[in-house]
């Protein structure tokens, strides 16, 4: 794919981003289309949003656990860039009138305290160089209409990552078994699903490392301070306006976030 | 739950014996309503419980009671939406990390579960989940090995509870630990099989508490006339869904805070 198309496909998705309108999947129009060139539109929508104002403070790992696979068809895992418009804390209400298609997870967050640059990381280097991790949700959000998305459209929309809240209360991945930690999702009050740190590509320093490493054949390393989403261990919960979601990850503690609002989709 | 009784004694004793020797010797029966279109959980109970009778007139030992179908996903797996409660003897123990023989097993799955051990006797009705925690010496992890007798693992409600909950065998395991210590909602549980993970979740799974169920448990109990006796080893039902075994299988369930269950079947 020629650099006028990819630059012509990234500010699609910006604009569709900024209006909040949905747009048709790339991979109907353009079937060529390789998850290289959609890293490459993803680079591009990026890097709008960051001449618009935001910075860049992590990464997302997506599709890494079954139930997201399967909802999507997609069978690798993928990545995403965090961008500072996307941040919420822990009892913030979400306004929906800001996202098209919203559907929350429930994550485990890294925040690292030192740099890590791929390739060769594992996951004893991750657990290394990891401050803290968090109970988080990752509102993922597609700009392409119905999320009907093949990897390379999800790619290309920057792993279809919306808004995430992170949770308060911190837990060492030394003390905490990330792992085998329990997740247990509710909505309004009720038990929605259960799930377990291994859900993540067997644990969720794993997919870290993946991440790591994936990144580090592209030059880019993991800087300290990074937050860095793992990916869902949940399925995947639709939102609507007054709707309430609290995860707990066992032995850590909880995130919990309200919604209001309506979603443009 | 209505323990309402419809069969007549001579065809509860007849149900048992049928149950019995299938259990015994290892192969399937159509479910017993098919012949018994009305029977009722009522009904069911007390064929389990004139099977219960049997066993121990043979000489077996109940050591507790296991909470059976607590979980949404065994519900939906099974077609059914209440729990229920089946007995649990010495011989349906087996050691932690031994060879668990299927030839006497008729298609047998695994599921894992926090297990109790009571200290305390527990009376319903109007048992909680409070009352359990407090009744509690101390939980441990297991996996139940369950096998319904019945062709196809299809069954209805009363066909499984006089079934005995399709209990076969159970393995007690890992690091035994003090309620207190634990927050028992939150537990996560991985199980493989021949080392790939083939289901997990956490304990709120099981009723939003394993507690919960095991409260159940002794309110089911409390309309059969009978209470749970302190020392009592009690399952609360599986988190994960159960996950068919056969010969040369290797399974480890890996709990949060518990430690592991392993076992292989031969």
């Amino acid at each position: 794919m020629n650099d006028e198309k990819i630059q012509q496909y990234g500010d699609e998705l910006y604009e569709a981003f900024v209006s909040r309108r949905a747009i048709r999947p790339l991979l109907e129009r353009e079937p060529d289309i390789t998850i290289e060139d959609a890293y490459k539109i993803q680079e591009r929508f990026v890097a709008r949003r960051v001449a618009a104002g935001e910075k860049i403070i992590g990464k997302k790992i997506g599709a890494t656990s079954k139930p997201v696979q399967d909802f999507l068809g997609v069978y690798q895992p993928d990545f995403g860039m965090l961008l500072s418009g996307m941040v919420y804390t822990e009892g913030d209400t979400i306004d929906l009138g800001k996202l098209i298609q919203p559907k929350a997870e429930a994550e485990l967050a890294f925040v690292l305290k030192a740099d890590l640059q791929g390739p060769g990381i594992t996951a004893m280097d991750v657990i290394r160089a990891t401050d803290y991790v968090l109970p988080c949700f990752e509102i993922v959000d597609s700009r392409i209409t119905d999320w009907k998305i093949k990897i390379q459209d999800t790619v290309a929309d920057n792993a279809s990552c919306g808004v995430y809240v992170l949770g308060k209360t911190k837990g060492d991945p030394r003390k905490l078994d990330i792992t085998l930690a329990g997740m247990v999702l509710e909505k309004n009050g009720e038990l929605f699903s259960t799930g377990v740190g291994a859900a993540v590509q067997g644990s969720p320093a794993n997919a870290v490392a993946w991440l790591a490493n994936t990144l580090g054949e592209l030059g880019i390393p993991f800087k300290a301070g990074e937050v860095i989403l793992s990916g869902s261990q949940s399925a995947l919960v639709p939102v609507v306006d007054g709707d309430e979601l609290v995860c707990t990850v066992g032995g850590l503690g909880s995130c919990r976030v309200k919604f209001s609002g309506r979603s443009a989709a | 739950m209505s323990m309402n009784i419809t069969l007549s004694r001579e065809d509860v004793v007849r149900l048992a014996e049928r149950v019995e020797g299938a259990q015994t010797r290892a192969y399937a029966i159509p479910k017993l309503t098919d012949e018994y279109p009305d029977m009722t959980i009522g009904d069911g109970y007390a064929v389990q419980l004139e099977l219960r009778k049997r066993f121990l007139a043979a000489g077996h030992r109940q050591v507790g009671w296991k909470a059976g179908l607590t979980s949404k996903a065994k519900m939906i797996q099974m077609g059914v939406n209440v729990p229920s409660i089946g007995f649990l003897t010495d011989r349906m123990s087996r050691p932690e990390s031994s060879a668990i023989s299927t030839s006497d097993l008729v298609h047998p799955r695994v599921e894992c579960e926090v297990a109790f051990v009571m200290k305390k006797t527990l009376q319903g009705p109007g048992c909680n989940a409070a009352d359990v925690l407090a009744a509690t010496d101390y939980v441990l992890p297991a996996v139940e090995i369950i096998d319904s007798r019945f062709s196809g693992f299809k069954f209805d409600l009363p066909s499984v509870v006089a079934d005995n909950g399709s209990s076969a065998r159970f393995v007690g395991g890992g690091r035994a630990r003090y309620a207190e210590d634990l927050d028992l909602r939150t537990l996560g549980v991985v199980m493989e099989k021949n080392g790939e993970i083939v289901t997990m979740g956490a304990s709120a799974a099981v009723l939003g508490h394993p507690a919960e169920a095991i409260a159940m448990l002794v309110n089911i109990l409390a309309e059969l006339g009978e209470n749970l006796p302190a020392g009592s080893f009690v399952m609360s039902g599986g988190i994960t869904e159960a996950v068919a075994v056969k010969p040369g299988d290797s399974i480890v369930a890996r709990f949060q805070e518990l430690g592991s269950v392993s076992m292989r079947f031969v």
